[in-house]
């Protein structure tokens, strides 16, 4: 019996991505000859749950769950995607008194989703506050335009999003909000892994993510995905991001 | 060995010290009171050897420092070390990230320019096959809060050393 591997992607995408990353899987499968089976896990918690249970071969993991996933998993790095960041916008209501980080005080109501790494650069912005998740009030909602709709409407003082969520906002939407800061960090970013029982098939990944623009509808996937391409990552790339990524999480 | 700093890079009335930087020997540094802000929302990255030599730096750390990035590679990364930094806060990082450990700290850096600027710093060891090959240190942007909890605990540490805290107390 044809073996099938399970494809997953960090649930941080939004939703206009659900579908590139469906036909994603359909070109991978052709393009491979390998039999994939994907996954959209509505959660972080769900994802790590079915990814302690050995259950994910292949995945588009965000910087935070890739130090696990290579450390402790077995999991190898293979590509990252070019054209995309990483980067989180820290948002206030535009009526806000708030103009500079400095000015958010202790007890901030702060709106995010569950998305670890966006929640941790986000508290490290605000850190020149003097601020911590010991002295900050949390709200995690199910998305980002849940955590615009939490400032719009007073329930959050503060919000993070990922940079291309705030992008894709509505323009009405983001007049009634004004940025802070957006994070500027560029040497982390998400990454294609492939996982122990895949791992013989690594090379051939690798080599068909960074010819994927000149092979067949290659380029339209892209597309659907938001990516300009893939570029190629190696160990001591992936063990450089898992670095700062510890140096971040450390307290 | 570091080259001393140059007057011409330096605007502005300075203090000339002479450090003496462990296993590097001495250097004269050129200091103002001048701060320049944190840039907001950016990390400074660098990665050294064992030996403190810089082999990666990012753009933030070029920009802050006020070197040329071809300068800053192979050199020794003490090449930002302030006068006002107490040596005992570079005895602790050493010691914690030879030990195999995280380091934090406030560190209040030296630009080219005689310029200063505070950062918050994480050093990790660099382990790959059970081996330190070298260090990456994150730098981010400190509270003012912590800055002046710094200077306090900084101007004691080098009066027990035998020198003084010159610099800008806030």
């Amino acid at each position: 019996m044809e073996t099938t591997f399970q494809l997953t992607v960090s649930p941080d995408f939004t939703p206009e991505r659900i579908s590139g990353w469906y036909i994603y899987n359909t070109w991978l499968q052709r393009n491979l000859g390998l039999h994939f089976h994907l996954e959209m896990y509505d959660s972080f918690d769900a994802q790590r749950t079915a990814i302690c249970q050995d259950e994910v071969d292949l995945i588009y993991a965000n910087p935070f769950d890739a130090s696990m996933l290579v450390r402790e998993k077995g999991f190898r790095a293979v590509a990252y995607p070019v054209g995309v960041t990483d980067e989180c916008v820290v948002v206030v209501p535009a009526g806000s008194s708030v103009q500079k980080i400095e000015d958010v005080q202790p007890n901030a109501r702060v709106a995010s989703t569950d998305d670890p790494d966006i929640q941790l650069v986000g508290m490290i912005m605000l850190e020149p506050a003097d601020l911590s998740t010991s002295n900050v009030q949390s709200i995690v909602v199910d998305g980002y335009v849940l955590v615009a709709k939490a400032l719009l409407k007073g329930e959050a003082d503060v919000g993070f999003f990922l940079k291309d969520a705030w992008d894709g906002l509505s323009n009405p939407v983001r007049k009634q909000l004004r940025p802070l800061v957006t994070s500027q960090i560029s040497d982390i970013h998400h990454v294609l892994l492939v996982g122990p029982r895949l791992m013989e098939s690594a090379e051939d990944i690798q080599s068909l993510m960074l010819r994927m623009p000149e092979i067949e509808k290659g380029q339209g996937v892209l597309e659907s995905l938001g990516f300009e391409g893939w570029a190629e990552v190696d160990q001591e790339d992936t063990e450089f991001m898992i670095d700062l990524m510890d140096t971040l999480k450390a307290r | 060995m570091l080259r001393d700093m140059q007057p011409l890079a330096v605007l502005g009335d300075f203090r000339e010290y002479h450090i003496n930087l462990y296993g590097f020997g001495p250097r004269k540094v050129l200091v103002t009171d001048e701060e320049v802000a944190y840039p907001d929302g950016k990390l400074i990255v660098s990665r050294t050897d064992t030996r403190g030599i810089i082999t990666h730096c990012n753009q933030s750390f070029v920009d802050m420092s006020g070197y040329q990035r071809e300068s800053l590679i192979g050199t020794e990364h003490s090449i930002l070390r302030h006068p006002d930094m107490p040596s005992a806060a570079f005895k602790s990082l050493w010691d914690d990230v030879e030990a195999g450990k995280i380091w934090h700290g406030y560190v209040k850096n030296l630009r080219r320019d005689g310029k200063f600027y505070w950062v918050y710093a994480t050093v990790i060891p660099n382990v790959r096959n059970g081996r330190v090959e070298g260090y990456t240190s994150v730098r981010r942007k400190p509270s003012r809060t912590k800055i002046r909890e710094s200077i306090a605990l900084y101007k004691q540490l080098k009066a027990q050393e035998g020198s003084s805290w010159d610099g800008p107390e806030d």
